[in-house]
């Protein structure tokens, strides 16, 4: 292009401001932290900033998870529940059944697996809405959960309860376990074919398949990889309560989106990092750890809650508009 | 001379990185049409979303009727009687065409949509553009032409005094662009102002009366709509070209794509023919003679009742896209914006989405590998950008179809089925694209280039195959394809069908 029509460095926004147009979320966590230091002594404690790290781990890798799904412009409701479904089978073959415990590891990752493929093909093949679709997975992965364990806990083989702890004395497991995740959840996102295949999905549906992206396939990779992570988070969550529980995780689906949008995704999809869905998982849990420390009570914490979500989004909005 | 009714003065606008418009000066007088010409990107769009109210000039003023006024909206620049046809179109693919016609100000009675009205309001505006579809058709379901006709019948119902038209022939034949033209006439006559975009220079001494030359955001001269072609090519471009269609035929080679007795019911019917290495073979027919349909269906895009598809004596399985990719076809659609690109993507991306799995190693992209080659195409091409990093969405018209272009000259396809691949191109960058379809050809691919211009049909094809209602009413060796031949083709089937 000739240069007359490029603008002066002067005109254009420097890196910096450009960064934190992108990364609203980093900055709205940066400003929550400063606040909550200033305004309670207990916060910035060790063992409290190590606390909220564990607390936001499993929502975190729940919404690592649905990042995948969300970009295709897809939805998952089903993540808390395949999450403890996949935790109690992992609790049940090594508990009632003996498996080694790697064993039942992997068949618990199956599971997760399992109920996202089988979320993608109602999807792909039933032509059920997303929404629908997950809807229903939700309801059948958590009875599922609670007839198998027959509505109560199954401890955890000590292998596993061992992942809820620390190493050393400031480590917390769930916590390293959170960052592999997004690391392979950013990786697979912005490295792999599957990964900008979905972008591109949820950017243009028709425009993918006529770009001769299999969008049948790469809509099963995002569902498994949901149901995967679910499982993963489930597992993580049960080695904290050291036994999986039935009930556990109900509810989370609705903080993984939440975190997932606050991050910075698009529930219209081709849109969404790895990067912001952890910052906006960290976001939820320092305002609930905040709100605590401030003794806001838990009826409120909901209402705050909602509104940072709508604030989250309307940035996004307005950010958008000015680009334009 | 009468005054101007819509005068811009010194109006300059910036997007990041790029200066759209600086200083610009174009001014409208009643009862006249002002051709606006210039390169892609040189900021004819960007101009006339300034009077139509989609964006606000950073510097300079508009002047209604002599008066200075801000065009802040949509609905302010109607109320002034100002309507606008946007080069990309603004219809809700889901709403009826009836609904789209009459979007925001449905005929109303006792507060209730008036469905009726509206159904003959909708059949009379249709009937004024010439397109003869039922109003209550879902407007998703339309070819691009037609949705073409409907935005023009949508500005037509409100009854403008000044009418702004972007591109509006980009799609349409010959027959579609001479009752457009009885139209605009009408208008003039009446008092109407016209501001009209165009690349299809051979239009100027129809339909206008002056030409405003753009370029790099600036005016750069004025002439009379009777102004020879050549001197406005070298305003544009700031150079003459010296031949518009350069084909270079190439020896013509094994056929690689047979098409034998494609059927669907309503659409085409038995539909057979070949194209050989080293040819281009052009589709001419009018709208709705069912070239996208028949290209579609063979691309895997949409499906067929009956009918074979083989590529390189090989069968391809039906509605497979990914298959027909994996044997050598490609198909850059007619409609960029909802097939052809992933607007709120950049550049790179959608330069590389064809070819996403090229060099990728155990499912990890090449991610050099892809930005070279994003790179290099968009050099080839002369796509106007701010950098690869762009938002397609904020290109030009015609940048955005050299992206689309772009993506499949990257996949190497060995056979390549162009759908309109020069809507909204500039005379200069045309003839780039016609060169890389000599290259192209030379190294022995095929390319199957369906095209609503005319010109352009007979220009660069080895072979023309007329269509004509969903049926193959003749084929033409260049030598023998005139605008008459194949316009009596393409009718043919017309008179059949009345008997
Ligand atoms: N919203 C936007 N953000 C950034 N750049 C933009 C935006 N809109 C337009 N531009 C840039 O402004 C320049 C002028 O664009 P414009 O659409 O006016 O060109 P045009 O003359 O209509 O070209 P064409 O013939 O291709 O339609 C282009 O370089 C384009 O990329
Ligand atoms: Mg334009």
């Amino acid at each position: 292009m000739s240069e007359a029509t490029l603008v002066g460095a002067a005109k254009r926004p420097s890196k910096i401001t450009a960064w934190a147009a992108e990364n609203g979320a980093v900055i709205g966590l940066i400003v929550l932290v400063a606040v909550l230091a200033v305004m309670s002594e207990d916060f910035l404690n060790p063992t409290n900033l190590l606390n909220v790290g564990v607390q936001a781990a499993v929502i975190a890798i729940l919404a690592l998870g649905a990042t995948f799904v969300i970009v295709t412009a897809g939805i998952d409701l089903s993540v808390g529940s395949v999450a403890a479904l996949s935790a109690i089978v992992l609790g049940v073959m090594s508990a009632e059944f003996g498996l080694p415990w790697p064993l039942a590891l992997l068949m618990a990752l199956a599971t997760g697996i399992v109920c996202g493929l089988a979320s993608a093909g109602l999807i792909a093949y039933g032509k059920l809405p997303p929404f629908i679709a997950t809807l229903a997975m939700l309801g059948i992965a958590r009875g599922l959960a609670l007839v198998v364990s027959d509505g109560s806990p199954i401890a955890m083989p000590d292998a596993i309860a061992s992942l809820g702890g620390n190493i050393g004395a400031y480590l917390p497991i769930p916590l390293l376990i959170m960052l592999g995740m997004g690391a392979l959840a950013a990786v697979i996102l912005s490295r792999t074919y599957s990964g900008r295949a979905m972008y591109a999905i949820g950017g243009n549906e028709e425009a993918a398949r006529l770009s001769g992206i299999r969008v049948t396939r790469q809509k099963f990779v995002a569902y498994a990889l949901s149901g995967g992570f679910a499982a993963v988070g489930g597992i993580v969550l049960a080695s904290r309560l050291a036994s999986a529980q039935p009930q556990a995780g109900t509810g989370y689906e609705l903080d993984a989106i939440a975190a997932v949008v606050i991050g910075g995704a698009s529930l219209s999809g081709g849109k969404g990092t790895a990067f912001g869905t952890l910052i906006g998982a960290f976001i939820l849990a320092v305002l609930r750890n905040g709100l605590n420390l401030l003794s806001v009570s838990a009826f409120w914490q909901q209402v705050v809650i909602g509104v940072v979500i709508i604030l989250a989004v309307l940035l996004d909005t307005l950010r958008r508009k000015a680009s334009v | 001379m009468s005054q101007a009714m819509l005068r811009v003065e010194g109006v300059g606008k910036s997007f990041p990185g790029v200066r759209a418009l600086d200083g610009v000066d174009f001014d409208l007088r009643p009862g006249e049409v002002h051709v606006l010409v210039g390169e892609n990107g040189a900021g004819k769009s960007t101009l006339i979303k300034m009077l139509s109210g989609a964006h606000q000039p950073d510097e300079g003023s508009i002047l209604v009727d002599g008066a200075p006024t801000r065009i802040t909206s949509a609905s302010e620049a109607q109320r002034l009687g100002i309507a606008t046809i946007y080069q990309e179109f603004n219809l809700v693919p889901e709403l009826s065409v009836a609904e789209n016609l009459m979007l925001g100000r449905p005929p109303r009675r006792w507060g209730l949509v008036d469905r009726k009205r509206m159904r003959r309001e909708a059949e009379e505006l249709l009937d004024r553009v010439g397109l003869d579809l039922d109003p209550a058709r879902r407007t998703s379901t339309l070819g691009i032409a037609q949705m073409q006709l409907v935005e023009i019948a949508k500005a037509l119902a409100l009854d403008a005094r000044v009418l702004i038209m972007d591109e509006p022939t980009a799609v349409l034949t010959t027959g579609e662009v001479d009752r457009l033209f009885a139209l605009v006439d009408r208008l003039r006559d009446r008092g109407v102002g016209i501001v009209f975009i165009t690349h299809h220079l051979e239009e100027i001494p129809r339909i206008g009366d002056r030409v405003t030359v753009m370029r790099d955001g600036r005016v750069v001269g004025g002439a009379p709509a009777t102004a020879p072609e050549e001197e406005l090519i070298t305003m544009m471009v700031g150079r003459s070209i010296s031949q518009q269609y350069p084909r270079e035929a190439a020896e013509a080679g094994e056929p690689l794509l047979q098409v034998e007795g494609l059927t669907r019911a309503g659409a085409f019917e038995d539909v057979s023919f070949e194209v050989r290495a080293g040819e281009v073979v052009g589709v001419a027919g009018l709208v709705g003679a069912g070239r996208t349909e028949v290209a579609r269906a063979l691309f895997g895009a949409d499906r067929y009742d009956s009918g074979r598809v083989l590529v390189r004596g090989r069968p391809l399985p039906a509605g497979d896209v990914h298959a027909a990719m994996e044997s050598g076809l490609g198909l850059v659609p007619e409609d960029r914006k909802s097939q052809g690109l992933v607007l709120d993507a950049d550049i790179a991306e959608n330069l590389g989405i064809v070819t996403l799995g090229h060099g990728a190693r155990a499912g990890f992209v090449n991610r050099k590998g892809r930005r070279d080659a994003a790179d290099r195409v968009a050099g080839q091409l002369g796509v106007k950008m701010s950098g690869l990093g762009q938002r397609v969405r904020t290109l030009s018209g015609g940048n955005q179809q050299k992206v689309v272009i772009g993506k499949w000259l990257l996949a190497e396809s060995s056979v390549l089925i162009l759908d309109e691949p020069t809507r909204g191109i500039d005379v200069g960058a045309k003839v780039e694209i016609y060169q890389l379809i000599n290259a192209l050809t030379e190294s022995g691919h095929a390319i199957l280039m369906i095209s609503s211009d005319l010109p352009e049909i007979l220009g660069m094809s080895d072979r023309v195959l007329v269509m004509s209602r969903g049926r193959l009413a003749g084929e033409l060796p260049a030598a023998e394809a005139t605008q008459d031949s194949v316009m009596t083709l393409a009718v043919s089937g017309m008179e059949e069908a009345h008997v």
